[in-house]
């Protein structure tokens, strides 16, 4: 019998390093994205450094990205998972008035700020819930229904409160206050703490959980999934639920940290939002997409601002800013994905 | 031979398009049919009806060894042991092949959690044992879009083989296939039939079709048209009788006209 030419160990070894390089450059290639952006991201911050070191090394300029970033990074992060099925939610920022909204007339009728609280997370929740109802049953275009449900709640949120204001001092006595706008040891804000422990969650169920697992084949290929037996309709509801809940959620945080409650809150986040997660490298097209990619996303976007006034440059440079890093680095993301996958 | 699966009164519209009417279908345990027909006969639907994809229009019955089933879905037919490999083969392109090949059947725990060094190790398994893949270009977690078309065969046969099946339905399978991998098909075939598991094969090319099945059920304008064991005609008598289903629809009529 002819020997077989792998069995020379230096030819195995040599197929080992091939193979491990293989890996290796499969891992690169996997994440590319994420590198780049990793990159892109530690570049921008570098830079910033570099011009106004005074600043970028001060606690300050931490401390209140930390509670500014949060607020749209929050909503990033679930509205990733209705991305990834291939569907959008643009009704959140209603939504997180509608939550505190909720609050303010059950706090109204119990007096009872803990009972007003999961009632805001409960109305969060219902709206999403409603929301996927409308995608998934009536087959209407998340674009389109959003739109719609987006009004519908800030109406509904200006007819409970006629418009008004209103204080939320009653909050500040109770152990929410410092849970959700406290600082831990002094240092790092509750706003930041719980951004980081929601996107842990959402992304151990994104990925380690039969429901993310669904959530990407469901915006892959919907077709596929379902014809596999996939509960395409279930996925796509409880994306837009959470949605719903970290929304409110989210809204009550803002609110709270005010002690003030404007009907019209939660306008201004919706582009952020977006452009976090687009950012992050989540496809449009469904089925691709990351919590990493997302909050680094989230904090490009935040450092931005901060840190074109800090160089002393005039602060509506911002927005030119913002639009190049957006175009140029979702160009990128397609020139990357058209030569990898 | 005990039936399997049997199918009675089978309708399905859609909308204005009755793609089945009244069909009445069964497969053996252990027996390979083949079903033919033209395109649009009904042949992908009746296999939906099966998987439990399409529900059937009030009236039809699905029986699985001899219990009728109400409602039957995509994971509970799956559970009974029903696995296909469709026509459009059902995959996710931008997903891993670990993915792919365990696609709506995920390994879990109680919780849900997902079991991915089984999945990937599984997976690695199957892509020399089964599927063939030898390249080390290709790995559990290559993305399945990447891949040719018998590449992608290869990947849906594979998950159908995966669950042991007792019935597996192959819509296609040898579309847009070589000769080798056609051939491979058609021994998966026959090694169904060894295996004492049962099969539904749907394949243009009766040529692919005759020597492997047990008996043939020719579909035309979504109703049965005939059936007959395989042993009951030589292959020019089928092909014959094909051509008369094309122009009159019909088997059996002609049939008894020419007696
Ligand atoms: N989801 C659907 N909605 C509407 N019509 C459908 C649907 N699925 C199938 N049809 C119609 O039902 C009829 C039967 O289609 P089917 O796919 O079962 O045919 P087939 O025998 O598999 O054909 P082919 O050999 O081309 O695959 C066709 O007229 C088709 O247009
Ligand atoms: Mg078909």
């Amino acid at each position: 019998m002819e020997t077989h030419p792998m069995n020379s160990t230096a030819e195995a070894k040599s197929l080992s390093t091939t193979i491990k390089a293989k890996g290796i450059s499969r891992l690169l290639r996997k994440w590319s994205l994420q590198i780049a952006l990793t990159i892109v991201a530690i570049l921008i911050w570098a830079f910033f450094l570099w011009r106004s070191p005074n600043t970028f090394n001060s606690y300050d300029i931490y401390n209140s990205l930390m509670l500014t970033t949060p607020f749209f990074a929050l909503m990033a992060i679930p509205q990733t998972l209705v991305i990834i099925v291939k569907e959008i939610d643009l009704s959140f920022p209603s939504v997180m008035a509608w939550g505190v909204a909720a609050y303010e007339l059950v706090y109204v009728a119990t007096h009872n700020v803990w009972l007003g609280f999961f009632a805001c997370l409960l109305a969060g929740l219902l709206a999403g819930f409603l929301n996927g109802l409308v995608v998934v049953k009536l087959g209407i275009p998340s674009l389109i229904a959003t739109i719609g449900t987006q009004y519908l709640w800030r109406g509904v949120v200006m007819v409970t409160t006629n418009g008004q204001g209103k204080g939320m001092i009653e909050v500040k006595s109770t152990l929410l206050y410092p849970l959700l706008t406290g600082k831990v040891a002094g240092v790092i804000p509750m706003e930041f703490v719980w951004t980081i422990i929601i996107a842990a969650i959402a992304w151990f169920f994104l990925n380690r959980h039969k429901f993310g697992a669904h959530a990407y084949l469901t915006g892959d290929n919907p077709e596929s999934a379902r014809l596999m037996g996939v509960n395409v309709n279930r996925t796509k509801i409880i994306a837009f639920c959470l949605v719903g809940l970290v929304s409110a959620f989210a809204g009550f945080m803002v609110s709270e940290s005010l002690l003030f409650f404007w009907p019209t809150m939660g306008d201004g986040y919706l582009l952020n939002t977006l452009a976090s997660v687009f950012l992050g490298g989540t496809s449009v097209f469904g089925g691709v997409g990351t919590i990493y990619g997302t909050v680094l996303g989230a904090f490009v976007i935040a450092i931005i601002n901060p840190g074109i006034v800090a160089a002393g440059w005039l602060a509506y440079w911002t927005q030119l800013i913002y639009g190049f890093i957006i175009v140029i680095s979702v160009s990128l993301q397609a020139l990357l994905r058209r030569r990898f996958v | 031979m005990s039936d399997l699966l049997q199918l009675k009164n089978v309708s399905k519209t859609f909308g204005e398009v009755a793609a089945l009417r009244d069909v009445n279908f069964q497969v053996g345990t252990n027996e390979i049919v083949g079903l033919l027909g033209d395109n649009g006969a009904g042949k992908s639907t009746l296999v939906k009806i099966i998987t439990g994809y399409h529900q059937p229009d009030a009236g039809g019955q699905i029986i699985w060894k001899g219990k009728k089933i109400e409602h039957l879905s995509v994971p509970l037919a799956r559970d009974l042991g029903v696995e296909v490999v469709y026509q459009e083969r059902a995959l996710a392109d931008q997903q891993t092949l670990w993915r792919n090949i365990f696609l709506g059947r995920e390994l879990t725990n109680r919780w849900g959690l997902l079991d991915i060094k089984t999945m990937t190790r599984e997976t690695r398994k199957l892509m020399s044992t089964v599927m063939g893949f030898t390249s080390s270009a290709v790995s559990p977690e290559s993305t399945v879009g990447t891949f040719s078309g018998g590449e992608r065969q290869g990947v849906a046969i594979t998950r159908a083989l995966y669950f042991e099946a007792e019935l597996i339905i192959l819509d296609e399978p040898t579309m847009g296939l070589s000769l080798s991998e056609t051939k491979k098909c058609l021994d998966f075939v026959e090694g169904i039939k060894k295996a004492g598991k049962s099969c539904i094969f749907i394949d243009h090319n009766i040529f692919h079709v005759y020597p492997v099945v047990d008996r043939i059920v020719v579909l035309d304008r979504g109703t049965v048209a005939g059936q007959f064991m395989k042993n009951e005609l030589t292959l020019d008598e089928l092909i014959d009788r094909l051509y008369r289903v094309a122009q009159t629809g019909s088997l059996e009529q002609r049939d008894q006209a020419s007696q």
